[in-house]
């Protein structure tokens, strides 16, 4: 008993006592909780509106089953084929591009703090909006069509793909860039010899990784009216034609997984 | 020969097959993009043509802001400031909410879908299947199915980025949750405790720091994700800014613009700052 009582004199806390601090966090508990409540209030959900949701959901689900053609696969496939070669050469296209954009970004090889400071904020403006708003921005100037989306991925990938390829620089070996520059090399020289062959594999799987993020975010490039597939998907939908919205999520679902097993391949014998 | 002379003739043959399988993979490369560039509609012409185009509609959005008139011009260009700034808001909301129940559900599923610690085999399997659609959809496909369910609002924009979120996380989280240490696994199990005990006692403890990580690295980009919502009316500032495109209210799309740029660069650094923290705290743990 005095063994018990001595403990509870030299560690309060682990004898569970509802001191100040239990009531503290009680307390502190019960306001994120409201807050959180609160907040869920602001966005509209209600449980009816949440039950109503569902069950039409499953209707829709239920629509859609069996996914269908409607006679019109050839023309799906055409714009799945349409989509991955927008993603091919948009992030083509942003990976030479950022690759310039990356030396310029980074310390070691860009020493006016300045300049690589405007760059850098540069990224950040081409990174801060989602493909999607570049899409809708170029579809207002060149025109409904693949060709916007294919401007639009390549203008945002460069802005963060320039950003990935600057901390990849900037993590390059200083010894070997020493051992370079001792040879005689000169600025460029050093780029090409020392810090290129370091970074060049990163920047590789960097790359591969974008085509297949890539892939995903051009077949929705279409719901704006930049090509690809996401034009006929927004168009079935609008028609209630559900059994072909089936087929074409069920489509690219195939191409991603089939661009990505082939991707990950790739990656692991660059690595 | 002289061993000079061979090594000579092995790096000439080296060279030679490194230059071959160099002009194959340019090649192949070439071949992919004249092809892609056709399907795609590459026009450099248009794109020539088109540039000064490119150029005056950028350049139409910078508002003319004067010295002397500096206030009322910003308030101007801001005008509807405040409908923004509660757009804005919503977006957050929206990213937030999302990645809260994204993060729950993965953490739920990923103690499943990790093969050493699965309940099953077959749940292993079909808790996977689950994370690969969630993930492989994209937000926006299952924002259009939802706000035609659910109703034009946020809460299709929180339903469409919590499902795909879930996706994206729970495969790295089950991931993780393979790495773990299975001596503590095996500590709890032990002491007679059911599944979900050893699993919130044995390895949530491990894996709670790289959780939490991913999990703010996915609210930074779910911020992005729900700054297009509104595209397809699921929500958010995307909305607004949809109709000020949509219009040409140039100005209106630099003002909206910039508060996206600023307010996803602040929250890309706050978050980068909290991940080193989380990481570093976990680093340290795990050598002490």
């Amino acid at each position: 008993m005095t063994r018990i009582a001595a403990a509870r004199a030299a560690v309060p806390g682990a004898f569970h006592d509802r001191d100040w601090r239990w009531y503290a966090r009680l307390g502190g508990a019960a306001v994120l909780i409201v807050l959180f409540v609160a907040g869920l209030a602001v966005l509209g959900f209600t449980p009816e509106r949440l039950s109503r949701g569902m069950a039409r959901l499953g209707q829709v689900f239920g629509m859609m089953m069996p996914p269908a053609s409607g006679g019109q696969a050839w023309t799906y496939i055409k714009a799945i084929a349409e989509t991955v070669a927008m993603a091919f050469i948009g992030t083509l296209v942003a990976s030479i591009v950022a690759i310039p954009l990356g030396f310029l970004g980074a310390k070691n090889t860009m020493p006016l703090g300045p300049l690589r400071f405007i760059t850098r904020r540069g990224f950040d403006v081409v990174r801060g909006l989602d493909s999607l708003i570049w899409a809708i921005l170029f579809v207002s100037v060149i025109g409904l069509g693949p060709f916007a989306g294919i401007l639009a991925i390549a203008v945002n990938d460069a802005g963060v793909l320039a950003k990935l390829y600057a901390e990849a620089i900037e993590n390059a070996d200083a010894d070997q860039n020493k051992g370079v520059r001792a040879t005689g090399a000169g600025r460029l020289q050093v780029m090409r010899y020392s810090i290129l062959p370091q970074v060049l594999p990163v920047f590789l799987s960097n790359t591969l990784y974008f085509f297949e993020s890539n892939v995903r975010s051009a077949t929705i490039l279409g719901v704006v009216g930049a090509g690809g597939i996401g034009l006929y998907l927004m168009d079935r939908i609008m028609i209630n034609a559900w059994p072909q919205v089936a087929f074409i999520i069920i489509l690219i679902l195939i191409t991603v997984a089939v661009i990505d097993a082939i991707s990950y391949r790739i990656r692991k014998r660059l690595i | 020969m002289t061993t000079a002379d061979q090594v000579q003739a092995a790096y000439a043959a080296h060279r030679r097959a490194r230059i071959g399988q160099t002009a194959l993979i340019v090649a192949a490369m070439v071949v992919a993009t004249l092809i892609s560039a056709n399907l795609g509609e590459v026009d450099l012409v248009r794109l020539w043509e088109r540039s000064d185009r490119l150029f005056n509609y950028f350049g139409r959005m910078v508002p003319t802001l004067g010295w002397e008139t500096l206030g009322a011009d910003l308030a101007g260009w801001y005008r509807r400031g405040g409908v923004w700034l509660r757009e804005l808001g919503v977006t957050f909301l929206i990213a937030f909410y999302a990645t809260f129940f994204g993060m729950a559900f993965a953490v739920l599923g990923a103690f499943v879908a990790a093969r050493p610690l699965a309940p099953a085999p077959w749940a292993c399997w079909g808790m996977r299947r689950v994370f690969e659609f969630a993930r492989t959809v994209p937000e926006l496909v299952f924002a259009v199915l939802f706000v035609f369910s659910f109703g034009i609002g946020p809460l299709a924009g929180v339903l469409a980025i919590g499902l795909h979120s879930m996706g994206a996380l729970g495969k790295l989280f089950s991931e993780v949750a393979e790495n773990t240490d299975p001596d503590p696994i095996r500590g709890v199990r032990a002491t007679g405790a059911s599944w979900p005990q050893i699993m919130r006692y044995g390895a949530l403890p491990q894996v709670a720091p790289a959780f939490l990580s991913y999990g703010l690295l996915r609210f930074e980009i779910n911020v992005r994700a729900a700054s297009v919502l509104g595209f397809v009316g699921a929500g958010g500032i995307g909305q607004e800014l949809y109709t000020a495109i949509k219009s040409f209210a140039y100005t209106d799309i630099s003002a909206i613009a910039i508060m996206l740029i600023v307010s996803v660069a602040l929250i890309d650094m706050v978050s980068e700052r909290l991940r080193h923290r989380i990481i570093g705290a976990a680093s340290l743990r795990a050598t002490a």
